[in-house]
């Protein structure tokens, strides 16, 4: 309550900034200044959608050539928070920078296209964008997925899915790629190959990576800095120290394997602190239609 | 035997495949952005303007795309809350538009009103005006979904990668428009009650034939005309109605079509 509380005077009129629930740095990693080589920094970043704040006092730096994966349970505003970097849903407070050099490559969390829309992999990469079709070819090769350049997006597998999307991203020729939840619907193998091709598009161009993951021990292995987030930022660093900190502990380890369990397993509900259920992210919910 | 092309027929014939074109790449965004509840909705909205435009002593057609325009415009706002499902909202206004259009029908008490040719339309009794309307507004509209066309597939494939790349949310709201002016047009034609068939059946008819979005939209104007062919030459000479006549033969298409399209795919 106490928490809720001063959530609500940091919303002050006066529109003064303030921290959020004090962010634990871990590793002794903190966001400091952008550097030359930030490809895009939030700042102090809220958003309230009705009684709960999603957002409360975020800061993130995305740096060129660096992998970052966002973790962080079910509900705790991972989606909202990379809708709020994309700019295609506004704060209440605090701002973004995304420097004018920043090309950004996206991939949804979920991209279930509806089977009335006939449109091949080929047509989807060339859709919007003027591209050759050598250029689509190599893309889809970078992915490893040039054998289903002429299937139905419709009927592709997750984990086809979500390599034609960053094929497509590719096509923007993207120094930064932001990925929603790639592994969603990728069965553990297939996981692990995924993470391995994202850290070889890294090392070949340099990119900047914000990868969106509730599933931990895979993602950890690849990313230079790991932020747990849940609303607030728990706490931010190299993979092994924030595994070691205790608000990650709190979120992922109190209820140890079996919350691992759960997050892995079910994704329809999440559970909070307490253990009680609560249903899917409403923030998700709210992201869709029109 | 028929005397073709007697001036009816002909302003018929042109009405309806006029339409048949319009409706078609428009009619495919329908069925791909599941919005045949809307444009419902939107027509259900075109009897208050009936209503509306009866009172008021202005042209009926100007009456009733002005009121499938508000409409559209309340269903974005609607669009926007998110305590019940769009379906349920739309119900809401689906059935006060309905209920008051019958309402201010039976008060306004015009020259008398055939409420029938408006829930069903009569494509025989289009007039030269009509055709001006169809022809002009048609093609207005018909231009501008086709450029709009890249960007409205995107939105209808992904909304937040589209808006994320840089295509303009703001599209959907303009499609909403562009789908009431559509609506209001072909109402006299067909009528309220048949007037999504002429946009989503003929996408449907089309969709197990097509491997590509603009295949499809141009298998289903192809559809549109040839149904409109037959439901004339069936109206004419078995003396049945003729926007229901053209309707039966493009949900018969559909039909075969979609039968064959599931046969294939096993």
């Amino acid at each position: 309550m106490s928490a809720m509380q001063s959530v609500r005077n940091g919303r002050s009129p006066t529109g003064q900034m303030r921290r959020g629930p004090s962010p634990c740095d871990c590793g002794g990693h903190a966001e400091s200044e952008p550097t030359g080589d930030t490809l895009i920094s939030a700042r102090d970043l809220w958003l309230r959608r009705g009684e709960r704040d999603i957002i409360a006092g975020v800061d993130l730096d995305i740096r060129q050539g660096e992998i970052v994966t966002l973790i962080g349970p079910n509900g705790a505003g991972k989606t909202t928070l990379v809708k709020l970097l994309l700019g295609i849903a506004k704060p209440d407070r605090g701002h973004v920078i995304r420097p004018s050099s920043t090309r950004i490559g996206y991939a949804p969390q979920r991209f279930e296209v509806d089977p009335a829309i006939p449109m091949t992999v080929e047509g989807f990469l060339r859709l919007g964008t003027e591209v050759s079709p050598a250029a689509v070819a190599t893309a889809l090769a970078e992915v490893g997925a040039l054998r289903i350049k002429r299937q139905q997006l419709s009927r592709l597998s997750g984990g086809e899915t979500q390599r034609v999307l960053i094929a497509r991203a590719l096509l923007r020729h993207p120094n930064l790629l932001i990925l929603d939840e790639p592994a969603r619907g990728v069965d553990f193998s297939g996981e692990a190959e995924l993470y391995e091709m994202i850290g070889r598009l890294r090392d070949r161009r340099q990119l900047g990576v914000l990868l969106v993951s509730h599933d931990l021990h895979v993602v950890m292995a690849k990313s230079d800095r790991v932020i747990c987030l849940n609303g607030h930022v728990c706490c931010s660093g190299k993979p092994e120290d924030v595994s070691q900190h205790p608000e990650y502990a709190r979120i992922f380890g109190a209820q140890g394997a079996l919350a691992l369990g759960v997050y892995r397993h079910h994704h329809d509900h999440a559970h909070d602190l307490t253990g009680e259920l609560k249903p899917i992210s409403d923030v998700e919910a709210q992201g869709r239609g029109s | 035997m028929l005397d073709w092309p007697e001036p009816f027929i002909l302003r018929a014939f042109l009405a309806a495949v006029g339409l048949a074109v319009i409706a078609a790449p428009m009619g495919c965004v329908v069925v791909w952005r599941r919005m045949s509840y809307v444009g419902e909705t939107l027509a259900q909205a075109g009897l208050l303007g009936v209503a509306l435009g009866l009172a008021a002593r202005i042209d009926l057609t100007l009456a009733v795309v002005v009121a499938a325009v508000v409409a559209a415009g309340t269903l974005v706002l609607i669009g926007r809350q998110r305590m019940v499902p769009l379906d349920s909202a739309l119900g809401l206004m689906h059935h006060a538009t309905l209920s008051l259009g019958i309402v201010a029908i039976a008060v306004a008490k015009g020259p008398a009103i055939d409420l029938m040719s408006y829930l069903f339309g009569d494509v025989f009794a289009v007039t030269g005006s009509d055709l001006v309307w169809i022809y002009a507004g048609g093609a207005g509209v018909l231009s501008l979904v086709l450029y709009l066309w890249t960007p409205l597939l995107r939105l209808s494939l992904h909304d937040d990668l589209a808006i994320a790349e840089g295509v303009d949310p703001r599209l959907r709201a303009a499609f909403d428009l562009l789908l009431a002016v559509v609506i209001a047009i072909a109402m006299k034609i067909v009528g309220i009650l048949l007037v999504m068939a002429f946009l989503v059946v003929p996408a449907v008819a089309a969709r197990p034939a097509s491997e590509t979005p603009e295949r499809m939209a141009i298998l289903a104007a192809a559809v549109a005309i040839l149904s409109v062919v037959i439901g004339l030459w069936l109206s004419l000479s078995s003396d049945i109605p003729g926007g229901p006549s053209i309707v039966i033969a493009m949900c018969a298409i559909a039909a075969i079509s979609l039968l064959a399209g599931s046969r294939r795919q096993r």
